[in-house]
């Protein structure tokens, strides 16, 4: 940004010909920085405020009453939406599902789309061919993908009938009717949707690691595991540091899937904090209770994403909001 | 992981979504122009076929005969409209005509004071309508003006009946047990249901407190939010103990009310199950799921008669499809309905089969159906219509007794639960 402004402005005042004394110039440079930056930022700046800072605000308030979307704010309740929804074993229950899905999402996906992302690095026959077919399910819209699962998990279905093809038929569950095996099965599509996207963000990763590096490493003679574990890993921690980033965002927000798969139910075993406040905001017309979700969602991810980008991303986004890091 | 950028917003974006209704509802301009003519938006859920071409053939037919009126059609996916109606309602511009269900839930929005009062517009014609009307008005005060009734019964596959050596359809509970037993010693799922989308579990409390209460307890416990009267407990137990006998198919928590051919409508379409308990869209719907013709595979019977009830075993659940007025142009708005509701057009909803019911007589007899000529003749001889819980309460109610009834066929939750719910929300 800094650049190509000094260079603009280096410009204009060559093209001015005189280059006058100090003073008027450099002031008229300054004005025109701020027209730049007015023009550049201002749209962008009136977007967010409008639909993202002023709704934020309102939602704070609405937040603070007991309001069913219609008619004039008057029930003022205080913070009884937020101890009400804290204290609902089902928006408890909600949170914990979010977290079910931040964790085996660290626990399973970030390591398998790391070892996909290795072996579909390496010399092997259909390399291309491999890499689009586990791509191609992140390609698809979540409602999609969420549909077409849906039909494929329904008892004696496609799962079902191939699980049994492949005489395995004592593993087939009642994938969305169990409370108990629900939340496995939303996780297993929803890393079938994502790992793609992890994979292609890691082989891009692993694109920066130098082959002199690993060359080196081999003449010293350190074993392909050493090389991947001390070499590619820690080279690969910037892409880890962001991948981890979005997959938590990611899981914390998780809606679509859910709410064409499930609904949230049976009797709210697959809730997510998200579903629990479409279900509270829009079908039952809380917009006040509704509006309070909102904000503690919102407090969450936004308390989370300022820590990791204070203590985690510090040294991969320099300047961002962590202020400059020596 | 989910990492689609546009994830990111859904905290913000939902709490966008509650705000700025206004933005999301507006139209702009009140719809009176310079040059004397006015324009009424028009908010309707037919996005199918055939309907959408029977509202827009009216409408052109309307605007030809009133040259000083424009009407706006705007027709609206079903699902959405609900999440559209209550942002529109409160800003400054709602549709002048949209679809309501009545009930409740006409009377919450009602509170948005933007709904019109159009009684002395609609009082020389809307007797003609019969009690339909009656859901439409709040307080004594017409709101609105239905184009359809619907009752909910079970619908069954006469083939998988004789398969199973069942003769007659089942008129009482015991009777509905055996029935049960013997299609499952034939091997076939007695009852789908669509667990997963709630409301269609909520039709066996609702049918069986039908059932339980007589007219007044339960008129007045809907009226009034507060189902503690013992007779709706009695119907909870009776949704207990129904789920107890396992009539319905494998997983059926999981299982979508109306998408594809694994959702509960496509199994009895497709004969992976024998009966459902449904409204009278329902067979429409079935249709839509299979290429076999199921006129002569599809019969139908009234929700059987509970030992002991107090109400009508004559009486049942239902409703009703319609549109309310807002109050820009309410006189415009009740002079259009009226129109909606003349008997070409009702005769026409009838024969495209859209409408198993219609609200007016005269249209009635273009159904040729037998089925579906015995289930309006099941509506016209009914005691009293008992309108679905969830439209008849106000909205946060109706959706909770949805939620606690599906947590009963989830197997958690106690025959008193499901009052317990409505009373929290209430």
């Amino acid at each position: 940004m800094s650049t190509i402004t000094a260079v603009v402005t280096r410009d204009v005042t060559t093209a001015a010909g005189s280059p006058s004394p100090q003073g008027a110039p450099r002031r008229r440079s300054h004005l025109r920085k701020r027209l730049e930056l007015a023009l550049l930022l201002g749209p962008a700046t009136l977007l967010f405020v409008t639909f993202v800072f002023l709704p934020l605000v309102a939602a704070a308030y609405y937040s603070l009453f007991d309001w069913n979307g219609f008619g004039p704010l008057v029930d003022f309740v205080g913070l009884d939406n937020y101890t009400k929804a804290l204290g609902d074993p089902l928006f408890q229950g909600a949170i914990s599902h979010n977290l079910f899905i931040v964790i085996a999402s660290l626990v399973v996906q970030l390591p398998l789309s790391i070892a996909l992302a290795l072996l579909l690095n390496g010399k092997i026959k259909g390399r291309t061919a491999l890499r689009l077919l586990v791509f191609a399910p992140y390609v698809l819209s979540e409602a999609v993908t969420a549909v077409i699962w849906l039909s494929l998990l329904q008892p004696n279905g496609v799962v079902d009938g191939l699980l049994e093809g492949a005489g395995l038929g004592g593993l087939v569950q009642l994938w969305l009717a169990d409370q108990n095996i629900v939340m496995l099965t939303l996780f297993a599509v929803i890393t079938w949707k994502y790992i793609g996207f992890g994979i292609i963000l890691f082989l891009a990763g692993l694109q920066g690691v130098p082959e002199e590096l690993r060359e080196a490493a081999q003449i010293d003679g350190a074993t392909g595991w050493q090389t991947t574990r001390l070499i590619v890993l820690p080279l690969l921690g910037p892409t880890i540091r962001i991948w981890v980033f979005l997959s938590i965002i990611g899981s914390l927000q998780l809606f679509d899937l859910v709410w064409i798969m499930t609904l949230g139910g049976p009797a709210g075993a697959s809730t997510t904090m998200a579903s629990y406040l479409i279900d509270r905001g829009f079908r039952r017309y809380e917009f006040g209770f509704g509006s309070a979700v909102a904000i503690i969602l919102f407090a969450i991810c936004f308390v989370f994403a300022l820590f990791y980008q204070r203590f985690a991303l510090r040294r991969d986004t320099q300047g961002a909001i962590t202020g400059r890091v020596e | 992981m989910n990492t689609r950028s546009t994830r990111k917003y859904v905290a913000a974006g939902a709490v966008a979504l509650m705000s700025l209704g206004a933005l999301s509802g507006c139209s702009g301009g009140d719809g009176d122009s310079a040059d004397g003519t006015t324009t009424l938006t028009f908010w309707h859920n037919g996005t199918t076929e055939p309907i959408q071409s029977i509202w827009q053939d009216a409408v052109d037919e309307y605007e030809k005969a009133n040259p000083d009126i424009t009407i706006d059609v705007v027709p609206i996916q079903n699902e959405d409209i609900d999440t559209k109606i209550p942002l529109a309602l409160s800003s400054d511009s709602p549709p002048d005509i949209y679809f309501s269900r009545g009930g409740g839930q006409l009377a919450t929005q009602a509170q948005s004071g933007q709904i019109a009062d159009i009684t002395e517009y609609t009082s020389d014609w809307i007797g003609d309508l019969g009690k339909a009307a009656d859901n439409w008005a709040v307080d004594g005060v017409q709101h609105g003006v239905p184009y359809a009734s619907q009752v909910v019964g079970f619908w069954y596959r006469t083939d998988l009946f004789a398969q199973a050596g069942i003769t007659s359809t089942p008129t009482t509970l015991d009777e509905l047990n055996d029935t049960v037993d013997k299609l499952k010693a034939a091997g076939i799922a007695p009852i789908a249901v669509g667990g997963k989308d709630r409301w269609p579990d909520a039709f066996y409390y609702n049918s069986f407190a039908v059932r339980e209460c007589g007219e007044d307890v339960l008129k007045k416990g809907l009226a009034e939010g507060d189902l503690s009267d013992e007779c709706f407990t009695k119907a909870g137990q009776d949704v207990i103990d129904f789920i107890a006998t396992e009539p319905f198919q494998e997983g059926f928590n999981g299982t979508p009310a109306q998408q594809g051919a694994g959702s509960s409508a496509g199994l009895v379409a497709n004969g992976g199950a024998a009966m459902e308990l449904q409204g009278t869209w329902h067979k429409s719907v079935m249709q839509g799921l299979t290429d076999t013709d199921l006129d002569p595979l599809v019969g139908w019977f009234p929700f059987p008669e509970v030992d002991g009830g107090e109400g009508d075993p004559s009486a049942t659940l239902g409703g009703g499809d319609g549109f309310a007025c807002t109050q820009k142009h309410a006189e415009e708005c009740a002079d259009f309905l009226e129109f909606l509701s003349n008997d070409d057009i009702q005769s026409e909803l009838v024969e495209s089969q859209v409408v198993a019911i219609p609200v007016k007589e005269a249209a009635a007899a273009t159904i040729t159906d037998p089925v579906m000529k015995s289930v309006y003749d099941f509506n016209t001889e009914a005691a009293y219509i008992a309108t679905y819980f969830d439209v008849a309460l106000p909205t946060a109610a109706g959706s909770a007794l949805n939620d606690a009834v599906a947590n009963l066929f989830a197997g958690k939750g106690t025959a008193e639960s499901v009052a317990e719910a409505v009373k929290a929300a209430e």
